[in-house]
């Protein structure tokens, strides 16, 4: 089992296929999503990654909370989540910042979020009651939801009876969903079709539990920048975009190395034609 | 702009980087030449008719072209910046005071005719055409 990560919804749009057909999909973005912490067996009893997401005024997170961050060396998180994993071998490296291709394209996940709140609504709203009739003597009762149990022999109105009460903002979770393209450098995630919650809202990511997980998914995480030393990371915290040149810079002094030895060899490997 | 709208931006750009999408309006004729895979190979199919409807929002923007097939009226609705879609041509333009001709649908014959619409002064002309 790997790591989830925590996503915002963004909105909706429409894709093409190459074929010329049209894909719904919802936008997810990874907004700073960072392991601040972890579970294991020892101490904890389970194994498990602790991740944060969104950004949050270190003024309003309690005192508790603002320890895990500065023991984790990260920002304050406007969300926080676990996600449990099979073992110590899933666990990541704190502060690592998690990366859009963390899923692969035509994976299927799991999508848990808060549904849209409905506020109190009657039976015919929340239940699909038809209601009463217009006309025909009815007064006042047309969205009613009618007779609710029997009479005096059960004398109660049974438990679980399907009756007005608040609608929405209830804990769903939407499954296999497919991921259609990620989008590594702005962080988003596309998915086919719809998930639970408003715009701006917090979703929790994971694999499919009913489908198994593609080989080419990495385990068990995918970091920004590939930089699995946490230290570095620890360090330059604050911006992301320091943390993304740092790699970068090192990533380009080998290739500069490289580049004028491979291309001796061409260049020789050019006269002697030219010479034979 | 949001994200979702610069995402929509920037896919319509790719989407029409290969081809000029015209300014075309209800009332104006149009040619659409469509793909159509035939088995292995394919082809482009034109589709001429009136342009009835158009419907403007972002990527999922398409217009309605009606037309009489064999004494029948067809009406087809077009994703505008599907990849389906090889080319648009507009044919005529016509002077109609809807933005929705839906009323066309009752009508057959000459009473099914619109006018032409001609620029009406050549220096006004950028003018007219907004």
């Amino acid at each position: 089992m790997r790591t989830g990560v925590i996503a915002k919804k963004m909105g909706m749009m429409r894709l093409f296929n190459e074929d010329g057909r049209h894909v719904p999909v919802t936008v997810l973005a990874l907004e700073g999503c960072q392991v601040v912490g972890a579970r294991n067996a020892e101490k904890d009893g389970y194994f498990a990654v602790r991740l944060g997401a969104g950004a949050r005024k270190a003024k309003n997170v309690n005192k508790p909370q603002r320890g895990e961050f500065a023991k984790a060396q990260v920002e304050p998180k406007a969300r926080v989540a676990e996600f449990r994993v099979d073992n110590a071998d899933g666990l990541l490296p704190v502060g690592a910042s998690l990366s859009a291709d963390h899923f692969v394209d035509g994976q299927l996940v799991d999508i848990t979020g808060h549904t849209q709140g409905k506020g109190f609504a009657g039976a015919m709203k929340r239940w699909g009651f038809g209601g009463m009739r217009a006309s025909h003597g009815v007064s006042i009762t047309h969205r009613a939801h009618g007779s609710t149990g029997q009479r005096q022999d059960p004398g109660k109105v049974f438990k679980n009876k399907k009756m007005a009460g608040h609608m929405g903002d209830r804990q769903r979770t939407q499954q296999n969903l497919e991921i259609v393209r990620t989008d590594v450098a702005r962080g988003l995630i596309f998915v086919k079709g719809s998930v639970p919650g408003a715009k701006n809202g917090w979703l929790l990511v994971r694999d499919a539990v009913k489908v198994p997980t593609p080989e080419a998914a990495p385990f068990p995480g995918a970091l920004k920048n590939d930089n699995e030393a946490p230290v570095v990371e620890d360090v330059i915290i604050n911006t992301e975009v320091e943390v993304a040149d740092t790699p970068a810079v090192e990533a380009e002094a080998p290739a500069a190395e490289a580049a004028p030895v491979a291309e001796a060899p061409a260049a020789d490997a050019g006269e002697e034609k030219k010479e034979g | 702009m949001n994200l979702i709208q610069t995402l929509e931006a920037e896919a319509i750009a790719a989407l029409s980087e290969n081809k000029k999408i015209p300014a075309f309006r209800a009332g104006d004729t149009v040619k659409v030449g469509v793909k159509v895979i035939e088995g292995e190979r394919t082809r482009i199919q034109n589709y001429e008719g009136v342009c009835i409807a158009r419907s403007n929002k972002g990527m999922g923007s398409n217009f309605t072209v009606r037309k009489m097939s064999f004494g029948e009226g067809v009406e087809r609705v077009f994703p505008l910046y599907s990849p389906n879609i090889d080319s648009i041509e507009v044919v005529r333009k016509g002077v109609v005071r809807r933005a929705k001709l839906y009323y066309l649908r009752g009508l057959t014959g000459k009473k099914a005719r619109i006018a032409e619409r001609r620029d009406p002064r050549p220096i006004k002309t950028t003018e007219a055409a907004e």
